[in-house]
């Protein structure tokens, strides 16, 4: 994940958040970690929920494919008070909307269409560079190259 | 896969937990978060059914620190061990990084471990992965049992690849960090190879 993409994908989720009037926003990738969130997150786990949204997810893949599709792109779970839309985006990412009556399920699906289209534009972009870079090693080296013994046994202490 | 985040300056990595019902997965990652200070951990989510069987999978996040100015995470998951929740077995080693191995070494779960073993090699097939190359660290739990088999033996019977191993006592937290350390490390290398 790159700076100018990170940038393009905040903003997005920025106009998301106040467009549908939801109390949080979140992008989480397939494998479950937490790719970025907007919002009212201070008194929310966004690790947890975030691990447990790729494992909804995942779930509910296995069921689609058992049923022969490909997967079921929206959930949709009601709760007293909150509300959460999870949808999957260019079938790679998780994009989670949390919202109150403050908005309504009818916007807040509106408005997740249409960043749906400019996030997925944005991640075939991303997908686009990093094979250019992969193919081409002699960028700018990876942090990592440097990684030493001492440095790994230091993280133990 | 290791989720890298230039922006943020964070490394993600995920950790399976595999072995056989009731080998004590789900006792590793407990002694793992009682242990560990609450600034570098976040909240152990337990899917688990009413006696306390894992259904999905648990989770615990962990912060190890820095390195090279990049946060360094680790998400740890248990599988569900139990055969028949293979279905959810193979989701949740979907992006692994590394597998840890708790092997139950009594006698009468022997055959269990074997079949573990197995069911592991092909689910991480499926996904791409393969169980000889992968970072991978195996644990003969439940050391202080009186009728364990020898570990010896149990290299045998579950270490052709002959990885690192520990003996562990996980309800008394023996061998579970240096398991997780072990693993650990194996990602961190295996990452610095890929870059």
């Amino acid at each position: 994940m790159y700076d100018e993409e990170f940038k393009q994908i905040d903003a997005e989720l920025n106009r998301l958040h106040s467009q549908s009037n939801a109390k949080v926003v979140f992008l989480v990738d397939k494998n479950g970690q937490l790719i970025t969130s907007v919002g009212e997150t201070r008194d929310i786990d966004t690790t947890s929920l975030a691990s447990l949204t790729a494992g909804n997810i995942a779930a509910t893949g296995g069921m689609a494919r058992l049923l022969g599709e490909r997967e079921f792109s929206i959930l949709f779970h009601e709760g007293e008070k909150d509300n959460i839309h999870i949808s999957v985006i260019g079938h790679r990412v998780i994009l989670v909307v949390i919202f109150d009556q403050r908005s309504s399920l009818g916007l807040v699906r509106l408005r997740v269409k249409k960043t749906a289209e400019t996030l997925t534009k944005i991640f075939e972009d991303l997908a686009v560079k990093t094979q250019k870079e992969k193919a081409a090693p002699e960028g700018a080296p990876s942090p990592f190259a440097e990684i030493s013994d001492e440095d790994i046994d230091k993280l133990f202490g | 896969m290791s989720f890298i985040n230039y922006s943020s300056r964070e490394i993600n990595c995920k950790i399976v937990y595999y072995g056989p019902g009731l080998g004590g997965k789900t006792t590793n990652l407990q002694y793992i978060y009682k242990k560990t200070n609450p600034e570098s951990k976040g909240k152990l989510i337990s899917l688990a059914t009413e006696t306390e069987r894992t259904l999905f999978f648990d989770f615990l996040p962990l912060n190890l620190g820095d390195i090279r100015g990049f946060k360094t995470r680790f998400h740890l998951y248990t599988v569900p061990g139990q055969v028949f929740y293979d279905a959810s077995r193979k989701l949740i080693l979907k992006g692994v990084d590394g597998v840890v191995f708790v092997a139950d070494s009594q006698v009468e779960r022997m055959e269990a471990n074997i079949e573990s073993v197995e069911n592991l090699r092909i689910n991480l097939n499926e996904q791409g992965y393969n169980l000889d190359k992968i970072p991978y660290t195996i644990q003969y739990n439940k050391r202080d049992l009186p009728n364990i088999v020898p570990v010896d033996e149990m290299n045998r019977s579950l270490n052709p690849r002959g990885v690192t191993w520990y003996e562990g006592v996980a309800v008394e937290g023996i061998g579970v960090f240096d398991t997780l350390k072990n693993i650990a490390k194996q990602v961190l290398f295996e990452l610095k190879k890929g870059y």
